[in-house]
């Protein structure tokens, strides 16, 4: 049996490879030496989130309960993705727990035990909960079981082999036997274990289950306790009143009329606005509403999304910085029999998850405390505290359910903890204060995916295969000036930039992919897949443009030009079956493909439309194969792919953002469009069975169905659209 | 001002300016937070509540509207449609963030007691006034379909063995 140490596995400037194929060695049902966190002072504190002495803490990542619960601690913020009920799956099964008993919690802001071990903070991003999580969280489980045992052995004066454990109960042969709850304070005592046995996969009881029932309770019946929902005594409401354009600043308010209202306690100046703070949300409006401000806008931005476009295009006539170069591509398109080119422009996109952001903070004298469905506890932390003038560790973050993030959550400013903050800071009163955000407020304040253009240039020989390949970039990078810088760009090539046009599925001779950075006032984020959500559009729609040069199918043509690894032709393989591809295009049916990997996994879609009239046209169907490695939670993993092909139907059908001389166009949902019921396509998921590690499927749905829709437009009417949102009545 | 309003099924006095949006009375003076905000601006259905039985955005209607009037949301929401609903929902795991769904369920059990069986056509035209940004959409039709299916079959069986007692 092979012994590895886990604590390098846990290392964290492994890279995401060097951690991938680290597990796929460890495989399954071996010993291995582990490196578990203990429990946190703060657990093992009875004050802290209502922990009562009744509760054990066993390790960093579960308690039980002297009423038998098991308490799994979830250092990953669950915004619908699932990560309370996968995580805790797998480390329930290797603790041989009921699932009845199995309650979720935040893991508190400690890095030193919730760090995401692959990136070394305490995050989510990147779709990496479960791939991080898998063999700590089984660890976890399996240490738990290992202290319950030996407790067990204690107690009965047996060999602790002979002790069976089974849905949360320890038996022995003789007869006894004891729940979970029952050896709990017992086993807390017990010294955490140097090594642990996992199980072999076959043994999984509910690792792959299906209709296992979720552990994000509350959302059914509105009890669930979102930021929005979280009161405390003497909580006042801060609404702020921020620029009208980017880079304008106050010059000068008047609070007069606002302070005269009943209800408002206070206006504050922040370098973000004005805030007012009231005794409700509709008090702290009509102050809002009531204040007289001049902006100095001598810095504000002048331009608007139209300029911008213009300058990107006219960039994308010179060369840029080197992302990914293969062969020679000037000899591939000297051979080349066929020159097939294209451009896209790719729109600002606002994430405009369902809760507007918002965040509770109480300034003390020992720090500051914050409510907020947090994406980034390490990040924040830092964030507020150089805010704040105080050191990291006297943040203290609580994460609360959020109302989707889609990346928006994780801001590299953290733009909205910072202004919850400063105004707790700023205040007179030393009330905690919540910021509420309007849906105005959260659409204005940008954070915007960035705008981008991309320029396409491939060569075909006359066997139809590609032999040039050139992919031109342009747009802001989202790192540049931020913390993330380091580690994102090197020569110039911002990665989040071009990821997903370059690790192609297809094996091509000679291939050139640049990358222009531009500059721009408007702030950039990460959006749900990040570089995917437009490379994969780029990428996938230039090969059915190329296919149709080749006169080939765009499946085949696919085939043709894959590489070495098998997983692209294992979903492309099963989406076409699925959809049957080949057969299929009755009832006037109209078809499209696309294939794409972001964050480790494979996922193939196909989009089946229908023309509803002469010239219109609506996504009826979608089929989707998916890759993630083994699944922990088949159920999830088609929910990811559904919200996920849902949330990229939006921009490839309706949304998009627009900046008009510095000022955002779209501010609520009226003006920015987004899918509705009417809109949605019935979606059918078709999961790969696969042994390989676990990898994430909160992103890897969004970035294929635009293109698979457009493919699909474009297989029935021959025009490319060059442009996103697509125009669906042609 | 004071208002007399019923919420979930209690006379309640509720003491705010008249021009407040019923949501907002919900959320900070009934501490009844299950209704959620997203718009402000009767654009996403997320503060959805029924009103005298039907659903209605309580973002843009007023206190001084509602005076005397009968207000059910998520925390009262007793009928045989909603509790329908509510199973179907955690049977077919609908929610992701959770965020829309207070508004979707009060939607849905509205469209219920209205239709018994609603067809897509009649899911698409109640519910396309509720947004989820988790796009749950697919779910929350299957969970309308399947909460009206178990209603229905409930119906015929009670029917029936009602019949079946006469007979013996
Ligand atoms: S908050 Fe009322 S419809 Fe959006
Ligand atoms: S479940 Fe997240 S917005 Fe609907």
């Amino acid at each position: 049996m092979q012994v590895l140490r886990a604590l390098k596995l846990y290392k964290s400037d492994l890279s995401r490879r060097d951690f991938i194929k680290k597990t796929v060695k460890l495989g399954a049902g071996l010993t291995l030496a582990v490196s578990l966190p203990s429990a946190p002072e703060a657990l093992l504190n009875p004050a802290f989130l209502g922990v009562s002495s009744a509760e054990n803490p066993i390790n960093a990542f579960v308690s039980i309960g002297l009423d038998n619960s098991v308490k799994v601690i979830i250092k990953h913020i669950d915004f619908g993705q699932g990560t309370f009920t996968g995580l805790a799956t797998i480390l329930a099964e290797e603790m041989d727990a009921a699932w009845d008993q199995i309650v979720c919690e935040f893991a508190p802001s400690d890095k030193t035990r919730y760090a995401n071990l692959l990136s070394g903070a305490q995050m989510t991003g990147g779709s990496t909960a479960i791939a991080n999580s898998y063999i700590q969280m089984r660890e976890a489980g399996a240490s738990a079981r290992q202290m319950l045992i030996d407790a067990a052995a204690a107690k009965w004066d047996v060999p602790r082999e002979q002790i069976i454990v089974k849905q949360g109960i320890l038996s022995h042969s003789n007869g006894l036997n004891a729940t979970f709850g029952e050896l709990s304070q017992l086993a807390a005592m017990q010294p955490l274990p140097e090594k642990v046995s996992l199980k072999d996969s076959g043994n999984f009881s509910l690792i792959g289950k299906a209709g296992l029932s979720r552990k994000d309770l509350g959302k059914s019946d509105g009890t669930a306790i979102f930021t929005q929902d979280f009161k405390m005594d003497g909580l006042m409401t801060a609404v702020v009143a921020h620029p009208p354009r980017f880079g304008a600043t106050v010059a000068s308010f008047d609070t007069k009329r606002a302070l005269g209202l009943p209800g408002v306690i206070e206006v504050v100046e922040i370098p973000s606005g004005v805030a007012v703070l009231a005794d409700t949300f509709w008090s702290a409006i009509g102050g809002r509403d009531a204040l007289d401000i001049d902006w100095d806008t001598s810095s504000a931005m002048e331009d608007g999304s139209v300029e911008l476009m213009r300058r990107y295009k006219e960039a994308a006539r010179g060369d840029g910085a080197i992302a990914k170069k293969i062969g020679d591509n000037l000899r591939g398109f000297a051979e080349a029999d066929i020159i097939v080119e294209a451009e896209y422009e790719f729109p600002f996109l606002a994430h405009a998850s369902m809760e507007p952001m918002n965040c509770v903070a109480r300034l003390s004298s020992e720090g500051i405390e914050m409510w907020y469905g947090c994406q980034g506890p390490t990040m924040d932390q830092y964030a507020v505290a150089s805010a704040l003038d105080i050191q990291p560790d006297k943040v203290k973050i609580n994460t609360l359910f959020a109302g989707g993030s889609f990346g928006r959550r994780a801001n590299k400013d953290s733009d909205f903890a910072v202004e919850a903050a400063l105004i707790a800071k700023t205040v007179k009163s030393d009330s905690p204060i919540k910021l509420v955000w309007t849906r105005e407020d959260d659409m204005r304040s940008g954070y915007f995916r960035p705008m981008y253009f991309h320029k396409m240039r491939a060569g075909l020989n006359a066997q139809g295969k590609i032999v040039a390949w050139e992919h031109k970039i342009i747009g802001q990078s989202i790192t540049s000036g931020t913390a993330f810088e380091a580690k994102a760009i090197k020569n110039g090539v911002d990665r989040s930039s071009v990821e997903g046009a370059l690790e192609l599925p297809y094996d091509f001779e000679n291939v050139s992919v640049q990358l222009k950075t531009m500059e721009a006032q408007v702030p950039v984020l990460w959006w749900r897949s990040v570089g995917s959500s437009h490379t994969a559009h780029a990428v996938e729609t230039f090969m059915d443009q190329l296919s149709h040069a080749a006169g080939l199918d765009p499946l085949q043509f696919r085939l043709m030009h894959l590489g070495d690894d098998q997983r692209f032709a294992g979903v492309l393989d099963l989406v076409a079956d699925k959809a049957d591809w080949n057969n299929d295009r009755s009832g006037g049916r109209i078809k499209g493909i696309a294939v794409h990997k972001s964050f480790g996994t494979y996922v193939a879609q196909v989009a089946d439309m229908e023309e509803t009239k002469a010239g219109k046209y609506c996504v009826k169907k979608v089929v989707c194969a998916v890759d993630c490695g083994l699944v922990i939670n088949p159920d999830i993993v088609k929910a990811q792919m559904e919200g996920g092909i849902g949330f990229g139907l939006s921009p490839t059908l309706m949304s998009a953002v627009t900046i008009e001389k510095g000022r955002v166009v779209e501010t609520n949902f009226d003006s920015h469009r987004v899918l509705r019921m009417k809109d949605m396509p019935n979606i059918e998921t078709h999961i790969v069975s696969s042994s390989e590690p676990p990898t994430g499927v909160g992103e890897p749905a969004t970035p294929v169905i635009s293109p698979a829709v457009a493919n699909a437009l474009f297989a029935k009417t021959q025009v490319v659209q060059s442009r996103l949102p697509l125009n669906l009545d042609v | 001002m004071a208002f007399d309003i019923t919420i979930n099924g209690k006379a309640q006095k509720v003491e705010a300016r008249p021009d407040t949006p019923l949501l907002w009375v919900l959320r900070d003076h009934m501490q009844l937070t299950g209704t959620k905000f997203g718009c402000g601006i009767a654009q996403c259905g997320a503060c959805t509540v029924h009103l005298d039985g039907k659903p209605v955005r309580s973002c843009v209607l007023p206190l001084r509207a509602i005076a005397g009037k009968e207000v059910v949301t998520i925390e009262g929401l007793q009928s045989k449609e909603g509790r329908a609903i509510q199973a179907a929902w955690e049977e077919l795991s609908v929610a992701q963030c959770g965020y829309c769904q207070s508004g979707q369920i009060m939607a849905a059990a509205a469209l219920l007691a209205d239709i018994q069986e609603p067809s897509d056509n009649d899911i698409d035209a109640a519910m396309s006034g509720n947004i989820c940004r988790c796009c749950t959409y697919q779910r929350v039709r299957h969970g309308i379909k399947s909460a009206s299916k178990k209603m229905n079959s409930k119906v015929a069986k009670s029917d029936a063995s009602i019949e079946g007692a006469q007979v013996v």
